[in-house]
């Protein structure tokens, strides 16, 4: 049974806007998204929101509903009361271009400062041998669809646009130990990842985790193995010791 | 370089929305709770440290073990020692409490629930926080909390003595009720010890190849599972320790007094 949704749905250009009041006609098994097209094409044409497959895969539509980082695509009207008002804005954390479209070009600066991987120089490509348990971790992180929601939440950038110039985001640290862990990446990253790409600004409040729409767990598989192999490196006297004594 | 100070341009770029938050759910409710746990643990570990009652044969309260003070009584004593000499007149609780307390303290997940309940840095996700500056673990005293897996080599000195505490309750009165519960605390305490992050890391979370030390791989595997738990096993642990603690000095001040206490 369909009925009548209210929504506030942020509009405006750059940094200008403000929340605008519409009904929308709801029907039975629909998303988030699925409404705002409806309201695209019935009240708002202008209305800007970015969306490709509509099945949780492509990370094009992260938005924030009822201030809540999600993909719209995955969000089913039914988890509201009829009653509610549902608030859409775009993600808080980057310059809005308009309405719910953000340029999120923060993330792709950032991952080219991270190194690609870099195998040994004496290991060609089609020669690479590696058992499945020895990459089934960093599988986990390949999960990632790069909606940047995790990004989008973390309060070291959310709630404080200078650090980003020091701080790479949960997505970026996360492919930093997905490397790191790599049997056969030889790059150093683990200073790399302290001093370049501000590891030491995370205090794990999982956040990340909690909005990721792929399930990864960014926090405990990623993020704190990472600060302990840098604590390795730059904070355990004994792992320091034990490098030089037996020359590892 | 853009300019990104909290007033630059670029922060003006983003949706200028002036409300803390937009969530609807109670977002506090959880953060509430926390800190509301936690200050009933530091309120009651405060006055268990300085009460003399944590002795009654055979139990031990466990934030008074191991008990090294000369003052501690003769059956008390961890292994009969007591290694510290008359001079020491403070109660034998503070002689070890800064290893569980610093375990728990730099904790991964202590961290995440005290940076939300007490610091708010965030309150909770998508809930902004009321600082004006943020460094997080980079410089002092938070970077400080990368000490986690020494307190952690402590913490298993002392989930060892609180499991032998519970096994000569064990022997010397296996039908008490106070022996049950050091059993039980026991094990919560050890099982949350070893789910620890850094615990993980040191079997095998820091190699890249578990197939050459399958034997590290298999220990790795199933600290994981357990570390799936942490926070569980955290609530759970520090809750038993203080109903473990409390059952003690209450038999030991007379207050429960039934044949199998």
């Amino acid at each position: 049974m369909g009925y009548k949704a209210k929504f506030r749905v942020w509009r405006g250009e750059g940094g200008d806007g403000k929340l605008e009041d519409f009904t929308v006609e709801v029907n039975e098994g629909e998303v988030v998204l699925d409404v705002i097209h409806r309201l695209q094409a019935t009240q708002a044409p202008d209305l800007a929101v970015r969306w490709n497959c509509k099945a949780g895969k492509c990370g094009s539509c992260s938005m924030e509903i009822n201030g809540k980082p999600r993909l719209g695509c995955m969000t089913r009207m039914s988890t509201f009361e009829e009653s509610d008002t549902i608030t859409v804005t775009p993600m808080r954390t980057f310059p809005v271009i308009k309405d719910l479209v953000c340029d999120v070009s923060f993330n792709y600066q950032k991952a080219r400062e991270i190194p690609s991987f870099t195998p040994p120089s004496d290991v060609r490509p089609g020669e690479y041998r590696m058992q499945q348990i020895d990459v089934e971790r960093s599988q986990e992180f390949r999960k990632c669809i790069e909606c940047f929601m995790c990004n989008n939440v973390c309060h070291v950038i959310r709630d404080h646009e200078e650090n980003k110039t020091n701080f790479a985001g949960p997505r970026f640290l996360m492919r930093i130990a997905e490397l790191d862990m790599h049997p056969y990446d030889v790059a150093d990253r683990k200073d790399a990842a302290q001093e370049e790409h501000g590891l030491g600004y995370c205090n794990i409040t999982k956040c990340c985790t909690e909005v990721c729409p792929e399930h990864i767990k960014i926090t405990d598989n990623a993020l704190i193995p990472m600060k302990e192999r840098v604590v390795d490196r730059k904070y355990d006297p004994l792992v320091w010791l034990g490098n030089k004594i037996f020359r590892r | 370089m853009t300019q990104t100070t909290a007033e630059s341009p670029a922060r003006k770029q983003r949706a200028q929305l002036k409300v803390r938050t937009l969530r609807t759910d109670r977002w506090w409710l959880a953060p509430a709770l926390t800190f509301a746990g936690l200050m009933a643990f530091l309120i009651y570990g405060f006055w268990a440290t300085f009460d003399a009652s944590y002795f009654v044969d055979p139990y031990i309260a466990p934030f008074s073990s191991p008990c090294l003070a000369t003052s501690c009584p003769e059956g008390a004593r961890f292994l009969g020692l007591a290694p510290f000499g008359d001079w020491y007149g403070l109660p034998p609780g503070l002689l070890i409490l800064g290893l569980p307390a610093g375990f728990r303290v730099t904790c991964y997940y202590y961290r995440k629930s005290y940076y939300r309940s007490f610091w708010l840095s965030p309150p909770a996700c998508a809930v902004a926080e009321p600082h004006k500056k943020y460094t997080g673990e980079t410089r002092l005293p938070l970077i400080i909390q990368n000490v986690h897996r020494y307190f952690f080599y402590g913490a298993i000195v002392i989930g060892a003595i609180l499991t032998y505490d519970a096994i000569l309750a064990l022997i010397h009165k296996p039908g008490g009720l106070g022996t049950w519960i050091l059993l039980v605390n026991a094990g919560l305490i050890v099982a949350y010890t070893l789910s620890c992050h850094s615990c993980r890391h040191i079997t095998a979370g820091r190699l890249n190849h578990f197939s050459k030390h399958p034997l590290r791989y298999r220990a790795w595997t199933f600290i994981s599972k357990l570390n799936a738990k942490h926070q569980q096993l955290a609530w759970a642990s520090m809750f038993s320790v203080m109903i473990a603690d409390f059952y003690v000095r209450l038999v030991a001040k007379g207050v429960i007094t039934f044949p199998y206490a």
